[in-house]
């Protein structure tokens, strides 16, 4: 007998495969068979309803967090940036550190807004709008440090060109990459903000029909734009979103390339080299996942939503973030190869500081977070054991913070000359704005979940309200009831 | 200035589609179509035109890039050349991340801006609503008597036995 199968009932094995594939249900994004009016009570009824005891509690730490960026940045506008750690030596540091965190954090949603809608994967529905949001105020949190830090922040708006040019006919410096990136930064901002609001729309629109008070309807219907549900618009509204998908895109993968090469196209050891541009889009990506991680976990379980954001979704955001996670690591074994195959004394010394010089501490908490923490990922209980995946997170957020921290702090503390060497060590001044940019972030993110809808209705009605989930869902019951017979 | 319409609900994107396919075949022009949200087939059933807003997006695109261009070209090589590092003053592939950036952002804005216009969408806008649960969890399907050759009595009936949940005439200020 052949050991090759050439049939397969009849029929040749590809065309049995196909067969096959094709009988496999699509998979269910959403638990339960809810109806198109459960689905709105379910995701607009919070908003409705009174904040509860969790809500008030954490707006509280957030809010106090936020009150201590306001009182650390007017003392740093009073005072100088001499209230921080920097010195000659580490021009960079918490600073720049946070700023590059932030942006990376914006990322996911950008992903899983665009990226994810242009390939079609579903799953995207139910945290789209959360992550968009969360862009957002990232990147807001981001767009301040490089504010605070000039010098004289009240001359930040000559990063931009404006008429009537007031410095004489000098331009700013189209050639640097710091330019480039405050254009990335604002156009990021600006088409993640219509990106999301645009989304909102069909749901305002919702919540303006159900809204029972005269300033509720009234703050919703300016905000609708008197969105009816015609058909004819909705048409071009879904045209219009892939081509804004489109556009965010590439936008997003030029934005972390383009803050990549603030420190690529210099000449210091540890940040002048190519391999930059990738490295941080998937490290952006993968701590974005994590953000986003923690924030699903958490609102999930306290705004009961885990019919809508279900153990498969968790499962899928941890498969990303395990593989971004693996770019990243071999992104580090790279730069260690490179270090020594390149054959520069100084990039090698560099690498070798990395590892067993004064901060060998910080590096070794990049790596047990971001290379070995992603790999516990590989089983699938501990993709979907919601404790652990919420441990995982953090890990990975407190690991890509270490991450920039190594690669603009440890370069600039040990460069060419070693007469130019120096520490750094954060005063309280940078501590306590780092947390407080955590208070700005949170403190946006509660009101966003309190006053809008965090789950994007009309596209989980679309997902629950189309074929193939009806096909799976009937399927699962007859199959019930067969079992029950 | 009022006019008359033929309202239709029903509660099932499936049953909307069908009653859709089967108002055309029946030499109905079909005014609109209300959904919580865009029933895939819907575009076909109704005869839909694809939307021209794309060549927005490709126009402004294509003036934001020459924009861009020229106006970094003009300040770092006609109004005040500088010296930076010895690069040359026009110095184009330095110029393609910012070429790019207002590329999307401009592009991305006017297609924006054109959907608002194209479909009349503005803040505070009073929305005309055919039924109070289109956008929760009601479909409608309406027809415009647009005259009196407007056969009233056949279109009820094609609605009805398309299973409609629900037709009345309704009058709206247009």
């Amino acid at each position: 007998m052949s050991s090759t199968v050439t049939q397969v009932n009849g029929k040749a094995p590809a065309e049995a495969e196909r067969q096959h594939a094709s009988m496999l249900p699509p998979p269910v994004w959403v638990d339960g068979d809810p109806s198109l009016r459960k689905i709105t009570n379910d995701i607009a009824g919070p908003l409705e309803a009174r904040p509860t005891k969790g809500w008030w509690i954490c707006l509280a730490v957030a809010g106090a967090a936020l009150l201590n960026l306001g009182g650390m940045v007017s003392y740093l506008f009073a005072k100088g940036i001499g209230i921080w750690g920097l010195n000659n030596s580490v021009g960079w540091a918490f600073d720049i550190t946070n700023f590059v965190f932030w942006i990376g954090i914006g990322h996911a949603g950008t992903l899983i807004s665009a990226i994810l809608l242009l390939f079609r994967q579903q799953w995207r529905t139910s945290i789209n709008r959360s992550a968009e949001a969360m862009t957002i105020f990232a990147v807001m949190c981001a767009g301040m440090f490089p504010g605070i830090h000039m010098g004289r922040p009240w001359d930040a708006f000559f990063i931009f060109p404006y008429f009537p040019n007031q410095r004489g006919p000098l331009w700013i410096n189209f050639r640097s990459p710091l330019v480039w990136d405050v254009f990335a930064i604002s156009t990021y901002l600006t088409i993640s903000l219509v990106f999301w609001y645009l989304g909102m729309v069909p749901d305002l629109a919702t919540l303006r029909d159900r809204a029972a008070g005269k300033i509720k309807k009234f703050v919703f219907k300016i905000l609708s734009l008197g969105w009816n549900g015609s058909f004819r618009t909705w048409s071009r509204y879904e045209v219009v979103s892939l081509i804004l998908a489109g556009l965010a895109t590439p936008l997003v993968l030029s934005v972390h390339s383009i803050v990549s090469m603030d420190f690529a196209t210099s000449l210091l050891p540890g940040w002048h080299t190519t391999i930059f541009p990738p490295y941080f889009v998937a490290g952006a990506i993968y701590s974005g996942f994590g953000m986003v991680l923690t924030l699903l976990i958490i609102t999930r379980s306290t705004m009961n939503l885990q019919r809508y954001i279900t153990l498969r979704h968790l499962d899928k955001m941890a498969k990303v973030t395990m593989l971004t996670g693996m770019i990243v690591s071999y992104a580090y074994i790279t730069e260690f190869f490179v270090a020594w195959y390149g054959g520069n004394l100084y990039e090698r010394y560099h690498f070798i500081n990395r590892a067993t010089g004064p901060y060998a501490w910080c590096f070794y908490l990049m790596v047990l977070c971001n290379v070995i923490t992603p790999q516990m990922l590989w089983f699938r209980k501990a993709r979907t054991s919601v404790a652990f995946l919420f441990v995982v997170s953090i890990m990975v957020n407190v690991g890509m913070w270490f991450e920039r921290f190594v690669i603009i702090v440890v370069s600039l503390h040990r460069a060419f000359l070693p007469s130019g060497w120096g520490m750094f060590y954060p005063t309280v001044f940078d501590v306590g704005i780092l947390i407080g940019s955590f208070g700005l972030f949170f403190t946006c993110f509660l009101l966003f979940i309190r006053f809008l809808p965090m789950i994007a209705m009309w596209e989980i009605k679309g997902v629950v309200g189309h074929g193939a989930h009806k096909l799976v869902t009937s399927r699962v019951d007859q199959e019930a009831e067969a079992v029950h017979v | 200035m009022s006019s008359k319409f033929l309202v239709a609900t029903f509660s099932d994107a499936d049953a909307l589609l069908r009653a859709v396919r089967s108002t055309v075949r029946a030499d109905f022009r079909i005014y609109d179509v209300y959904a919580p949200y865009p029933v895939h087939g819907l575009e076909q059933a109704m005869n839909i035109r694809r939307t021209r807003l794309p060549w927005v997006t490709f126009i402004v695109g294509v003036c934001a890039l020459c924009l861009a261009l020229t106006f970094q070209f003009y300040t770092t090589v006609l109004d005040w050349p500088l010296n930076v590092g010895g690069k040359p003053d026009n110095s184009t592939l330095a110029f393609v991340p910012i070429c790019f950036e207002l590329t999307v952002l401009l592009s991305g804005l006017a297609t924006v801006a054109a959907l608002l216009l194209r479909a009349r969408l503005y803040p505070g806008k009073n929305p005309v609503l055919f039924d109070d649960d289109v956008t929760n969890d009601t479909f409608a399907l309406v027809l415009r008597q647009r005259d009196a050759s407007f056969d009233v009595h056949r279109a009820w009936r094609v609605l009805q036995e398309n299973g409609a949940d629900r037709i009345r005439e309704k009058e709206v200020e247009s």
